[in-house]
């Protein structure tokens, strides 16, 4: 909302669990938002945006911002004219990624200031304040989001902050600020740590950071979902909440620290705030290990308060989730397991396939991982283990980073050859049923450009590309994953049937798409 | 148990949480409770999990409303009300609710008499309402809201249907 409130001029992302709804949410006020096929691509057409002069957001989450962290810390060194808010979604407690970084120490690594918002309220107001940042500095910001700030509703009031008007786009030649070869990058690199010890001294004046004066013996230094906590368990405590968290405003820090008998760090995740006041020689208690890891609840924080780190009560486990009945993976998992296939699996709903019944994926680790780490077994594996190893792709996943281990396979193909299953159900299924390239529909699902794989498989240069719908036939998929195994060749199948859930949306989208548009 | 609705204005938030798996409706009524809530003037937070859970997995959200609400999640141990949609979800989030705190569960409702089974969610806050300030038309208004037009009918009715089915139990200290 606060991006369509300042006259972002152009949203790009890619969907994952909890930064999705952003874009799908400005574009239904009006905004003007688009998937790009992955992280990457979606911050470098922002940075583009940002040099024509107009605001750019663009959203991921905490792991997308692995695979955009290329062009981020060099758009750091670049002079941008419009504005740029990386929007970076955290996921404490895993609830649906594969790793639990913490995205704040990205701002202190790529030089990029960082907002981070405590509730709905704040994103609003926290995104208008990113755009001001990034234009009065010239810089990329990092709007820093965990699991409980999107995937949370509180009441939002516009009009609390004052929206500076967009100016138009347009277009400057200024090399030495946007052409980083050595010679521009070199003075480059101090005129982005003068900036920094600028905003340093602006967040320690007049920084979004807000203090609460109460109790001189207990005082709480916070950020983020864990300052509401902290209100619900100790409201008699003195607050020092950091809105701005890179760089950190350490003078206020200092005098609060100083003003308190204990002085506490309350954070979700690594001990990040309590490095940075130990950095400015500011003495501060931080919580025991334990707290690092999950997510902080308003109990965990009264145990840190208590210096308690004996072991937590363990919980029932919730139910594991499961593919759909009538999901076409289904079948794809079993042929894979009747062939007793050595899986190296990718990221997506398909995932669900290193769960009973099936336990048929032997390794997950990144977006696109299962074609290079397959080939790497295949590399190395005896041969009659080589021979049965399967990577499995879905399609959003395989355009997002799949392509180049594609293109890899052919540049440096395995004695063995190797079998490439890429699992084309029509959408994003995992994140909530996003477009993406493949479909030939745009977020808003209108009709676009589409890529097709099995086109590109084989202008790529593979010659077995086979294409079969896995619930219609499946014992010509198994057959057909069985023969590709036997010979020592490269081959990719794609295994084409819509996600259940998505379908009745596709058939209305392509019925509408169909109609003529006057 | 207390037949006089929760005062929600004075002191602490009154805590609610819903539970089920992907796919029942835990988020669509949880929805329709921080909406009803808010047309009333409160403060209202939720919060949820989700994201692999559209595949049946656990799904539990947390609204709170009240003068003031500062953390979107409920205390563990302080939920005033459990409303479970899967029976075998009320062990995963019985240790949500604390001393006092009422359970409203699935099988609290005679499910062959709802016009269409899916409704379950809603009936349910059709229970939970005899415990809140709410009036009816407040919650029809949400729930019209809420969900599309054609659903409409058959939701009030299974609202309707929840509202008679009884208070839920309160959880024995």
């Amino acid at each position: 909302m606060a991006a369509y409130d300042c006259g972002v001029r152009l949203g790009t992302g890619y969907p994952g669990t909890p930064s999705t709804e952003i874009l799908e949410t400005f574009e239904a006020l009006g905004g003007r938002a688009q998937w790009s096929p992955n992280e990457k691509v979606a911050m470098e057409v922002a940075i583009g945006v940002a040099f024509a002069g107009a605001r750019a957001i663009v959203t991921m989450k905490h792991v997308g911002l692995n695979v955009a962290a290329d062009p981020l810390f060099t758009a750091a060194f670049t002079r941008l004219d419009g504005a740029l808010v990386v929007v970076s979604a955290d996921d404490p407690g895993m609830a649906s990624s594969q790793n639990e970084q913490d995205n704040r120490r990205y701002a202190l690594a790529a030089g990029v200031p960082m907002l981070e918002p405590s509730d709905s309220q704040e994103a609003y107001e926290f995104t208008v304040h990113a755009i001001e940042i990034s234009e009065r500095w010239q810089a990329p910001v990092l709007l820093r989001l965990t699991t409980r700030v999107c995937h949370a509703k509180s009441i939002v009031r516009r009009g609390t902050v004052a929206i500076p008007p967009p100016r138009a786009a347009h277009f400057e030649h200024d090399l030495p600020s946007r052409v980083m070869i050595p010679a521009y990058a070199r003075p480059a690199h101090p005129r982005l740590r003068k900036k920094l010890a600028e905003m340093a001294a602006w967040n320690d004046e007049a920084g979004p950071n807000q203090l609460i004066t109460g109790s001189t013996k207990l005082g709480i230094i916070t950020s983020g979902v864990a300052f509401l906590h902290v209100r619900e368990v100790a409201p008699e405590a003195s607050v020092l909440k950091i809105g701005m968290t890179y760089p950190l405003p350490a003078e206020r820090m200092r005098a609060f620290a100083a003003s308190v008998d204990r002085c506490i760090v309350i954070e979700e995740g690594d001990p990040y705030l309590v490095e940075g006041a130990r950095a400015a020689c500011i003495t501060v208690e931080g919580a025991p290990e334990i707290y690092r890891f999950g997510e902080l609840t308003s109990a965990r924080v009264k145990r840190i308060l208590d210096k308690d780190a004996s072991p937590e009560p363990k919980r029932v486990a919730g139910k594991m989730p499961a593919f759909c009945p009538g999901c076409p993976h289904r079948n794809v998992y079993t042929a894979l397991k009747n062939l007793d296939c050595i899986v190296s699996g990718d990221i997506g709903c398909y995932s669900l396939g290193a769960l009973p019944p099936f336990e048929a994926m032997d390794s997950m680790v990144c977006m696109g991982a299962s074609i290079g780490i397959g080939l790497g077994l295949r590399h190395s594996l005896p041969p009659e283990a080589a021979k049965r190893v399967v990577s499995i792709i879905g399609d959003s996943t395989f355009v997002h980073s799949g392509i180049t281990g594609l293109v890899e396979m052919i540049y440096n193909p395995p004695e063995s050859g190797h079998v490439v299953v890429i699992l084309d159900n029509g959408t994003t299924a995992m994140t909530g049923l996003q477009e993406h390239p493949g479909t030939g529909r745009t977020l808003a699902h209108t009709k676009t450009g589409k890529v097709v794989f099995e086109e590109l498989a084989r202008t790529l240069g593979i010659r077995n590309v086979y294409v079969i719908d896995p619930t219609a036939e499946p014992e010509r998929f198994q057959q057909t994953i069985q023969d590709c195994l036997a010979r020592p060749e490269l081959s990719v199948v794609i295994s084409r049937h819509n996600c259940l859930l998505a379908n009745r949306g596709i058939r209305e989208y392509e019925r509408c798409n169909e109609q003529p548009t006057d | 148990m207390s037949s006089q609705p929760t005062n929600v204005t004075n002191g602490k938030p009154t805590n609610v949480v819903i539970a089920g798996l992907g796919g029942q409706g835990v988020i669509k009524a949880s929805d329709i409770l921080a909406d009803v809530a808010f047309s009333a003037g409160l403060d209202v937070k939720k919060s949820e999990l989700h994201g692999m859970s559209q595949r049946g997995g656990s799904v539990s959200s947390d609204v709170r409303f009240g003068g003031h609400v500062f953390s979107p999640m409920v205390p563990e141990g302080e939920a005033d009300y459990l409303v479970v949609i899967a029976p075998d979800q009320v062990p995963v989030n019985v240790w949500m609710m604390g001393q006092g705190g009422v359970l409203i569960e699935a099988s609290m409702i005679d499910e062959s008499t709802l016009p269409n089974k899916k409704s379950i969610n809603v009936a349910l806050l059709g229970m939970l309402s005899r415990h809140l300030p709410f009036p009816v038309e407040a919650w029809h208004a949400a729930i019209g809201r809420n969900l599309p037009e054609k659903l409409l009918e058959v939701n009030l009715r299974a609202f309707s249907i929840g509202q008679a089915s009884g208070q839920g139990v309160e959880r024995e200290g």
